[in-house]
């Protein structure tokens, strides 16, 4: 039976692929510009940091062409942090992809925050060497991804809004999605996937196993400590952050209490300590007020 | 006999992939512990400290008060099972580094030492325990052991250089046999636990 499964199929290099996301968990992965900040981060806790050029509020607000970062910011930035270095490209820019893979870094975030290059197709990561995640708002999305080779999910939320909601909405989408898979029968499994646009083994494994073959991370709006232990909470095994970290009036602060957080997001007690006196959060947009045009988590196909 | 109660430091990590290998074992009966609070760390038999990063697992140790109470029970003989940074956490020096550490495995460690992700591999991994012989060892940004003193017992190499060490009580690895679809490992330290308290 498990060797049915379309992940026990997959080569070495996928499960090591897969085995940095796993070595990932628990954590939070945090949005950093430049060196200086990267060792806040490093500092405050962060398993991870996510190298850009503008974090997404930026983008947001000042629009124009979001592209990948300049590799000598990438640099500085891999010279400053022991802990892994990701950074993104642009949906369906395979050279920046090579580029982010010839620079060494650990992780690409194949992104809806940058401009896509691709109204299409995103980039086949079955080709590289290094390990994609990659954002979505619903399983099939996730499947999808799977299938070109991404070894972590993230659900995108929507980025530079501090508004939780989005996130909850494609996390429970996730949920959902993989629960009712779980309860169909075989021969339900086929339509299902044409419905859902995913590959047909993806769907198989998931109704089979009840879970996504490679880790499922919360990306998009989390400003507070409870925002982060909110998607712990419904099922995200870590979390991104963008924004809410930077663009919040004490950094420093904020991002120990988000990473304190998802450790104890079971515990409301540990919670009320850490959320405490924190500093202004990060501004925020509410989706409400965002017009559809602004909305970036309807980037990918 | 009481369950044996296995705590995984679950600060940050693969700590549910080392739950998922106890269960592999097949030998029961262990109760799974997840260990966040000092409380957590009182009743547990032995400790999995995962993979993961270990500047993390380090700092949070300390924020939540528990460096010191962890350190006194691994010198009480603890016993304990590490895997790359729980590795990393144990060690007494980390080359260039200054990170927080529990200092109380004499090796001397280079974090990152093949490289980074696109480095990472999978390669023989060949240990002197005669059940297990040669197995699988998956290295993810793995540590190296650079130096070890001479309490230290190298237990498994790659290509010659040690890569598993016991030293008393603890047993550490720069691999991850947590990934491995079976988990010959975690076998035989359980198994080493259970043949210490029956005696």
């Amino acid at each position: 039976m498990e060797q049915n499964l379309w992940s026990s199929r997959q080569s070495e290099q996928w499960r090591i692929k897969v085995g940095l996301a796993e070595m990932l968990k628990g954590g939070v992965i945090m949005d950093v510009t430049n060196a200086a900040q990267a060792k806040i981060a490093e500092k405050a806790g962060a398993c991870a940091v996510m190298a850009l050029e503008r974090v997404p509020a930026d983008i947001r607000a000042q629009g124009g062409v979001a592209r990948m970062s300049d590799p000598k910011i990438i640099k500085e930035i891999q010279d400053t942090v022991s802990i892994p270095v990701m950074a993104k490209c642009r949906i369906g820019h395979f050279v920046e992809a090579q580029i982010l893979e010839a620079l060494g870094v650990d992780f690409i975030d194949e992104s809806e925050v940058l401009t896509p290059a691709d109204d299409r197709f995103h980039v086949f990561k079955h080709d590289f060497k290094v390990p994609f995640v990659c954002g979505c708002r619903d399983l099939g999305e996730a499947l999808r991804r799977i299938g070109e080779g991404a070894a972590m999910i993230r659900t995108k939320g929507e980025a530079g809004t501090g508004d939780i909601i989005e996130a909850v909405r494609h996390m429970r989408a996730v949920r959902d999605g993989i629960a009712r898979l779980a309860s169909l029968r075989d021969e339900e499994l086929m339509t299902t996937a044409k419905e859902l646009g995913a590959p047909f083994e993806l769907v198989w494994e998931v109704a089979k196993t009840g879970k996504l073959p490679v880790p499922n991370f919360s990306a998009g709006g989390v400003a507070t400590p409870a925002d982060a232990a909110l998607m712990m909470q419904l099922g995200a095994e870590s979390v991104f952050v963008g924004s809410g970290i930077f663009k919040s009036g004490n950094p420093e602060r904020r991002a120990a209490a988000i990473v304190a957080a998802v450790v104890n997001y079971k515990d409301p007690k540990i919670l009320a300590e850490i959320s405490e006196d924190l500093g202004a959060p990060m501004v925020g947009i509410g989706l409400d007020e965002l017009a559809e045009s602004q909305r970036i988590a309807g980037r990918g196909w | 006999m009481s369950d044996l109660r296995i705590g995984l430091l679950a600060f940050q990590g693969d700590y549910e992939a080392h739950g998922k290998a106890l269960a592999r074992t097949g030998i029961a009966p262990i109760t799974i512990v997840e260990v966040r609070r000092l409380s957590d760390l009182e009743h547990v038999d032995a400790l999995i400290i995962p993979g993961g990063e270990s500047t993390v697992m380090g700092m949070l140790l300390e924020r939540f008060g528990m460096f010191e109470a962890l350190k006194t029970r691994i010198k009480e003989d603890l016993p304990v099972f590490a895997t790359c940074a729980g590795l990393i956490l144990l060690a007494k020096n980390i080359e260039g580094s200054e990170q927080t550490r529990l200092g109380v495995l004499d090796v001397t460690v280079l974090r990152n030492a093949y490289g980074r992700q696109i480095d990472s591999f999978h390669s023989p991994v060949r240990t002197s325990i005669p059940q297990i012989g040669i197995i699988d060892g998956v290295f993810i940004r793995a540590p190296k052991i650079t130096a070890f003193g001479e309490g230290v017992e190298v237990i498994a190499t790659h290509r010659d250089a040690p890569v598993m060490v016991r030293q008393g009580s603890i047993v550490a690895a720069t691999f991850h046999p947590e990934l491995l679809p079976d988990a010959p490992l975690h076998r035989w330290f359980i198994q080493s636990l259970l043949s210490k308290t029956q005696g």
